[in-house]
């Protein structure tokens, strides 16, 4: 499709580019101009690197799209393997950088550990000393994952937590808050939902969220709704 | 208590969590993209461990009023300093250059290196 | 090879508060706990924070704690009680070997 079809109604926002002079007033209301003064640091930063030569502009906006195409589904796709395939899922609590390494995705540098949630064990994550989290499978944490609430609270009230989430579990189940303080990465593979025997991978797959892979959910039930216990 | 740096939260009491989603702004994402550009190789200027010292040597004050990718632009302007990439004057410059210029022409929107 | 180390040791936090860029968190200093894993060796993030190689590499563990042992001296706070954890409730950090002390 034309990045420029201006037939469909407007809900993308790269309509730039276009030669100098360009009236920018219909199209572009969605970018916000910048207020803040870190927002005007981040301009002076960029252009300034630009114009030394040290990055080009064509790299940041790659490496901005590059992000964007990382998202839970990569996660997602992991926990639909290592439910159906019991070899994959021993594989990937063994050695979880060759795991999903089968799958296409890389963690440089870092170890991923793969933690399973059982009815006896949930592990919820959290990194109360910056903001540690699996990128490459999970995309750009949310911004709550990076509050100051939820990484001082998590350790210390972990059930409290959840409940914002929505989660209650019973107190015979143990919750293991995992504080990822190094060089690990941490990807939950939630419970499986019962009476999903039937579905696919892809199905599957798609009762897989972000948060039930950080651990303050679980996954879907097999009608797609929340699973509170 | 001073024994405990400015990013260990560990504990601390908080008040409810905003689970909200929210879309990064471009502001955010370009600080997001340059962070790694300058961060991994080939350029490899400082080490992750670098970012997570300098952004714990804020002002206590600038560390809890600060947006989290404010917090990131800071350490992306010490950093570049601190490894001879940048001179504090000419960030000062320039930033001054960038606040100057009229409204709906600050945003940088038209890159201003290679892009035609 | 599992450095100083083994899974199923008691082990306990360095209680020590020192200057600079640390990587484990101040609940957990002077707490006792169990390593669970071992996850080999890194170059240490408390030297690489200074431009430093980090070399030589340190054993870095998984170390359990009972939320009861994390939280012991916490006046006032009975977090049984008061639904913030379950009796058999725990959190697990990564901690480097130098912060270790085996019990």
């Amino acid at each position: 499709m034309s990045p420029h079809d201006h037939t469909d109604d407007h809900t993308h926002d790269h309509h730039h580019g276009d030669a100098a002079g360009h009236d920018h007033t219909t199209f572009q209301p969605d970018i916000k101009e910048p207020s803040e003064d870190w927002e005007f640091l981040e301009i002076a930063l960029r252009e300034l690197l630009i114009e030394k030569g040290v990055l080009s502009a064509r790299e940041i906006q790659d490496e901005i799209e590059a992000w964007e195409n990382k998202s839970p589904e990569g996660g997602a796709r992991i926990v639909a393997r290592a439910w159906t395939d019991d070899a994959y899922r021993q594989r990937l609590l063994a050695d979880g950088n060759a795991a999903v390494g089968e799958l296409g995705f890389t963690v440089e540098a870092l170890k991923l550990v793969a933690l399973e949630n059982t009815e006896t064990l949930h592990h919820m994550v959290v990194c109360t000393l910056c903001s540690c989290y699996p990128r490459p499978l999970l995309g750009v944490p949310p911004l709550w994952y990076k509050s100051r609430e939820y990484r001082s609270r998590t350790v210390r009230e972990p059930r409290a937590v959840l409940k914002e989430f929505g989660t209650e579990l019973p107190v015979t189940t143990e919750v293991r808050v995992v504080d990822s303080t190094a060089d690990c990465r941490y990807l939950v593979i939630p419970r499986r939902p019962e009476g999903t025997e039937g579905l696919s991978e892809t199905a599957l797959a798609a009762l897989v969220s972000r948060d039930s892979m950080i651990g303050t959910a679980e996954a879907f039930s097999s009608d797609g709704k929340r699973n509170i216990l | 208590m001073t024994d405990r740096a400015i990013s260990d939260l560990g504990g601390l009491a908080g008040g409810p969590i905003d689970i909200s989603e929210h879309q990064p702004t471009l502001s955010e994402r370009r600080i997001d993209a340059m962070m790694m550009l300058l961060r991994k190789k080939p350029r490899a200027f400082w080490a992750t461990d670098e970012n997570r010292r300098t952004i714990e040597s804020l002002e206590p004050k600038t560390y809890e009023e600060s947006a989290y990718y404010e917090r990131w632009v800071l350490a992306i302007r010490a950093l570049l300093i601190e490894k001879g990439v940048l001179s504090e004057t000419e960030i000062e410059a320039k930033l001054a250059e960038v606040c100057a210029r009229p409204a709906g022409g600050a945003n940088g929107d038209q890159p201003s290196g290679d892009r035609q | 090879m599992t450095g100083p180390h083994t899974i199923g040791e008691t082990v306990r936090v360095s209680a020590g508060l020192p200057p600079g860029h640390v990587r484990t968190p101040l609940f957990l200093r002077g707490r006792t706990g169990v390593g669970i894993r071992h996850f080999g060796d890194f170059p240490n993030p408390e030297r690489l924070a200074y431009g430093l190689s980090g070399l030589p590499k340190l054993h870095l563990y998984q170390v359990l704690f009972r939320m009861d042992e994390a939280w012991a001296d916490e006046a006032g706070k009975e977090g049984v009680e008061d639904g913030a954890y379950a009796p058999g409730d725990t959190v697990a950090a990564d901690i480097y070997e130098t912060w270790l002390e085996p019990l």
